[in-house]
């Protein structure tokens, strides 16, 4: 597998992607899981000002031959959602990291600390990854 | 043995191949417990001459009635080359087209037809059809309820005028599911139309949809821009359910009220499908642009090949069973092509000048008839509204013996409402259409005046099981 | 030329012996008509008669091809079969005739209610449901029904093992269960100690296809049926694959308790492009009582209807009127035709083409998925090992062989097994088809070794080369626009 995998963001073992900004956190699929996904073609995101748990299901994405649902790594308020996903759902394809974020969070304070300590490190993603190679 | 084609060579040497004495040993994985070694319930094996011999001893059974029955299945005249070319084994055994390489045929016939059928409802799309019309309308109310996800619980308000047995569909399919709640919504005694001014005062509670059927179970046309601006109102979603066959003469489920209905369903089986027994038929379902990702059953899409020339795929796959699995829009696989492909021939056929002119020969057909009805001792015309082409009808004898002498003279005169709807009395639902004659009209007049005319109690003792 | 019906349109064309000539005012209300025309195509007969005809020659079919798609028993639908459905006698039967007039459909419709009983050991059957899923629907509205009656409230689940086709877990949620997949073992059969630890009192049944999607036979069958009953939960038979044991073994007797039947497969009724099907159900004793209505009975020399009235507990109507009664006639005929010999002859055929198929593969190089079973009336194959070394997948295969004259197997399931095709030749074919096909994959392979381009660009002798369905689903344009020409 040559799908990027950045240090410097957190995982989830369902395949999401975190990456912390003071008290927001941005949320969106891996470059291995939208290779494995392929060419997209819709997104359904949650709804601004709705609260997402920690391992609910909470947008799903489709290709052609499959659709998956995209699991909150976190618990919180969706502040924000990518509205181009919705005209262009091939961003994620493009720029899994970057234009094809998903949706942003405002997590509960309470939660927080233990949602964090249960995501993936780069390094554990990886492995994780390599193991589901086989 | 029938359709078998392997000779006992053959036989041999695929035996050979596979590394097996006897045909026996390919099930040497099953229990020798549960096998059975004959099936002495099925009858013997016939030839296609002693089948045909049967079946035309039989299909004489069921023949030579001159039908004035409706109730949603209706005699149209099909032209011959509806079905000679539906029957063609390219369109007749062809699976769902999966590979729609070698499936453009089917699929841009579904295309023409998505086209055809969301024109004819003013509607944006439709899919490529459903079983049947009760089951249409049943997934209509489902899709509805998906559309509006923060009520908790879903309630629909149902037209007691609205078919019976599509009320029992409804109730069957969509019952499975708890959170549905379905409202019966009573009729007025005088007109025939629904009364959803009634409602308001019940309602405390949001109304997630709205069904409207155009014409009613009656042949009563309903008010449908009153419906909808009531349904739109209240934040409902509303479903026209109607006749595809009227609609080239009424105004379609899209442009009711000030924003048009948001679905349209029904039984396609007017367009070119013969009554044959209930089915198959197919049911359509067209709906707003918005409505599109909950639309359930198959659908085509238009695209390019890689040489940028036109063709046809199945779309929006993503929502199907054989993807989403527990999560889909429906559980729904097969769909009615067969039958969509002959209405399209018929619907290419009339065209919108030739469908005209079938569903008002309809109307000025039942017309007649009522006419004729109105004059005649005992018999009273139910309901003073404007109909398409069924009427209801009181009679002054019981309508099952009335039913039971005409069927002696050939004459299948209509369905009994007394069973279904005994607030009417003894009432008989008539449907005439195109195919009928002035002089048609007039024998079943003739028929029915002498059949009423009989002494009530020679009436009473005719034996009628059904 | 690929055009549309819409592109030969000119205003004012009609098929004008079609429509009946009286033209006099329409006294509706105004608001109540409707004022624009309909697009629909305004063309002569011939031009209709002409534009359909060639698009049927774009299809592939049972009559034209080779169509051995995986788990969709495309065998031959007798065409005497299908005129004889046509009989007037027959189109012309309003469904809502009296009894009188219906003695001869409903002497059909009786009668294979029985013979469907007897092919599947069963103890009643309805013939409403009009396709498989919709025959699941009513199986599980059964299961839910049965248990509501007896109380037993708290069944909330229904087990689904992985390989089951999507329209089980669908067809599970629809009738407001959760659904719990079970896991399958190396060898295809459902794995027992999981199915132990799933059971209990939350357990409303379990939904099996035998021989299952994976082409083998379940063979601890009667040891699941035990566990489930003795957990309280029913066993739903989803007929699908009932061709590979037609006339061999009875869903009855290995412990179901509620299944459907394919029309469209088992009893060789043509499926039209996608449908009409027919899915009647057939259980046991113990659900006798929940079938949907309406069915058919004998009393003395006459059929009656059996209705809501009769029949208290029934889960409802299905339909408006009583099911696809075309496909029940024509399923009918075909088991008559069949006759009993014939019927037990269907399994041992289809199996002997689907081994037989199998092994001429394996020993051309192909990689069969459960390499140590028997297979059943299909069996997979996986193109994995080709996938890595020749960098094909079994799409690119599945387009050539359309090329070669052959309808591609079912692709890429069931899920589990990569890079799969799934084959079911049927018994109808001939040997001389099925060694064509052989030699047409080997070919296929061949030219993968040289070059791969060639499949992945395939196909090339079909109406069109391969679609843009990503384009389709993110551009969607499902009507033609009346300003487009």
């Amino acid at each position: 597998m040559n799908n990027s995998i950045p240090k410097k963001l957190k995982y989830s073992r369902t395949h999401e992607w975190v990456r912390q900004d003071d008290d927001v956190l941005t949320i969106g699929i891996t470059d291995h899981a939208q290779t494995m996904l392929g060419d997209l073609v819709y997104v359904e995101l949650p709804e601004p000002e709705s609260n997402v748990e920690t391992g609910h299901e909470c947008a799903v994405v489709e290709s052609v031959k499959a659709a998956a649902d995209v699991y909150s790594p976190v618990s919180g308020e969706v502040i924000e959602i990518n509205e181009a996903l919705l005209e262009s759902p091939q961003l994620i394809n493009e720029d899994p990291y970057g234009k094809g974020w998903l949706f942003r969070v405002k997590p509960f304070e309470s939660e927080i600390a233990e949602d964090v300590a249960k995501l993936l490190t780069a390094d554990q993603y990886t492995k994780q990854v390599a193991s589901e190679a086989h | 043995m029938p359709f078998i084609p392997h000779t006992e060579h053959d036989v041999k040497e695929m035996l050979a191949t596979i590394g097996v004495a006897k045909l026996e040993n390919l099930f040497d994985e099953i229990p020798d417990s549960l096998r059975v070694k004959n099936l002495p319930a099925i009858p013997a094996s016939l030839t296609e001459m002693e089948l045909a011999r049967l079946m035309r001893q039989r299909a004489a059974l069921d023949s030579g009635m001159l039908c004035f029955m409706g109730a949603g299945a209706y005699e149209h005249h099909i032209p011959a080359a509806v079905w000679d070319i539906a029957s063609r084994g390219e369109f007749l055994t062809a699976y769902t087209p999966y590979q729609a390489e070698a499936s453009q045929g089917t699929l841009q016939l579904l295309y023409e037809y998505q086209t055809m059928m969301a024109s004819l409802m003013g509607l944006d799309v439709s899919n490529a059809s459903l079983y049947e019309g009760g089951s249409a309308a049943a997934e209509a109310i489902l899709m509805a309820a998906r559309s509006h996800r923060k009520h908790k619980t879903y309630r629909v308000l149902i037209p007691r005028a609205l078919h019976p047995y599509y009320r029992d569909v409804i109730k069957t399919i969509v019952g499975q599911q708890d959170i549905i709640q379905l409202i019966e919504v009573p009729f007025d005694a005088a007109t025939g139309q629904t009364q959803l001014s009634a409602m308001e005062k019940d309602l405390h509670d949001e109304v997630t949809a709205v069904v409207i059927p155009q014409p009613n179970f009656f042949g009563v046309l309903e008010d449908a821009d009153a419906m909808t601006d009531w349904a739109h109102a209240h934040g409902a979603i509303a479903i026209g359910v109607v006749n595809p066959m009227a609609m080239a003469l009424l105004k379609p489920p899209g442009q009711w009220g000030k924003k048009g209905a948001d679905i349209a369903c029904g039984e396609g089986q007017p367009l070119g499908v013969p009554l044959a027994s209930g089915g198959p038929y197919y049911g359509f379902l067209c709906c707003k642009r918005d409505f599109v990702r909950q639309l359930p059953g198959r659908i085509v899409g238009r695209t390019v090949d890689k040489e940028g020339k036109q063709g046809f795929v199945l779309t929006l796959q993503a929502r199907e069973q054989h993807i989403r699995r527990a999560k889909a829009t429906s559980n729904i696989c097969t769909n009615q092509g067969l039958l969509v492909t002959a209405s399209t021939i018929y619907m290419s056929l009339l065209g919108p000048e030739g469908l005209r002119q079938v569903a008002e020969a309809c109307y000025l057909n039942a017309q007649y008839l009522k006419k004729k009805l109105e004059i005649l001792h005992g018999v009273e015309v139910v309901f003073h509204s404007p109909c398409f082409h069924e009427i209801v009808v009181r009679l002054s004898k019981p309508v099952d013996k009335i039913l039971r002498l005409l069927a002696n003279d050939k004459i299948q005169a209509g369905f009994n409402l007394a069973p279904i709807y005994p607030e009417l009395g003894e009432c008989l639902l008539i449907c005439v259409t195109e195919t009928k004659t002035e002089a048609d009209i007039e024998w079943f007049v003739k028929c029915l005046a002498q059949v009423l005319a009989m002494n009530s109690s020679t009436i009473k003792n005719i034996e009628c099981a059904k | 030329m690929s055009e549309l019906i819409f592109d030969q349109s000119r205003s004012g064309r009609y098929a004008k012996a079609q429509a009946p000539k009286k033209s006099v005012k329409i006294d509706i209300p105004a608001h109540l008509l409707r004022k624009d025309k309909p697009f629909l195509p305004e063309v002569s007969e011939l031009q209709a008669v002409r534009h359909y005809t060639r698009l049927s020659r774009k299809n592939f079919s049972i009559d034209t091809q080779f169509y051995p798609l995986g788990s969709c028993t495309m065998k031959y639908n007798p065409r005497g079969v299908h005129r004889l459905a046509m009989l007037e006698g027959f189109l012309l039967r309003h469904p809502l005739s009296l009894d009188v007039h219906s003695q001869g459909y409903m002497a059909c419709a009786y009668e294979l209610q029985e013979i469907l009983k007897a092919v599947t050991g069963m103890r009643g059957a309805s013939l409403t449901p009009m396709a498989g899923a919709q025959g699941e629907f009513a199986g599980v509205a059964m299961i839910r029904a049965y248990h509501q009656s007896r109380n037993d409230v708290a069944r909330t689940e229904m087990l689904v093992p992985d390989a089951a086709h999507g329209t089980n877990p669908a067809t599970a949620a629809q009738c407001g269960y959760t659904v719990r997949e079970i896991p399958t073992d190396s060898d295809g059969n459902v794995n027992i100690e999981s199915l132990r630890a799933a059971v209990g009192p939350q357990t409303a049944g379990i939904m099996l296809t035998n021989p299952s999607t994976l082409g083998v036979f379940e063979q601890k069958i009667e040891e699941i049926a035990a566990i489930m009953h003795k957990a309280g939960g029913l066993l739903y038979y989803d007929g699908a694959n009932l061709n590979a044991i037609l006339g061999k073994v009875r869903p009855g007797d290995m412990g179901f308790d509620v299944m459907h039947i394919n029309l469209h497969k088992t009893f060789a009724t043509p499926h039209g492009g996608g449908g009409p099907g027919g899915g009647p159900v057939a259980v046991s004793e113990r659900l006798v009582p929940f079938l949907p209505t309406p069915m058919v009975i004998k009393s003395g020399d006459t059929y009656q209807w059996l209705t809501e009235k009769e029949c208290p507990q029934t889960i409802g109507r299905l339909s408006a009127f009583m099911g696809n009664a075309g496909i029940i006639l024509r399923a009918y005929m075909y088991a008559r035709l069949l006759g009993q010999e014939g019927m037990i002859r269907v399994a041992e055929f289809a199996t002997l083409n689907a081994n037989y198929l199998l092994a001429r593969l394996k020993a051309a190089g192909f990689t069969p998925a459960y390499a140590k079973r028997r297979a059943s009336h299909e069996f997979i194959i996986t193109l994995k090992k080709e996938a890595k070394e020749l960098h094909i997948t079994a799409l690119d295969v599945a387009k050539r062989l359309l090329d070669y004259g052959f309808h591609a197997p079912t692709m890429y399931f069931p899920l589990l097994v990569p890079e799969c095709l799934l084959i079911e030749p049927t018994e109808t074919e001939a040997k001389e088809v099925l060694d064509a096909f052989v030699d047409a994959m080997i070919k296929i392979i061949e030219e993968a070794k040289t070059d791969p381009a060639l499949l992945q660009e395939a196909p090339y002798n079909l109406p069109v080369r391969r679609l843009d369905e990503v384009r389709a689903a993110r551009e969607l344009d499902l009507v033609y626009r009346s300003d487009e020409k």
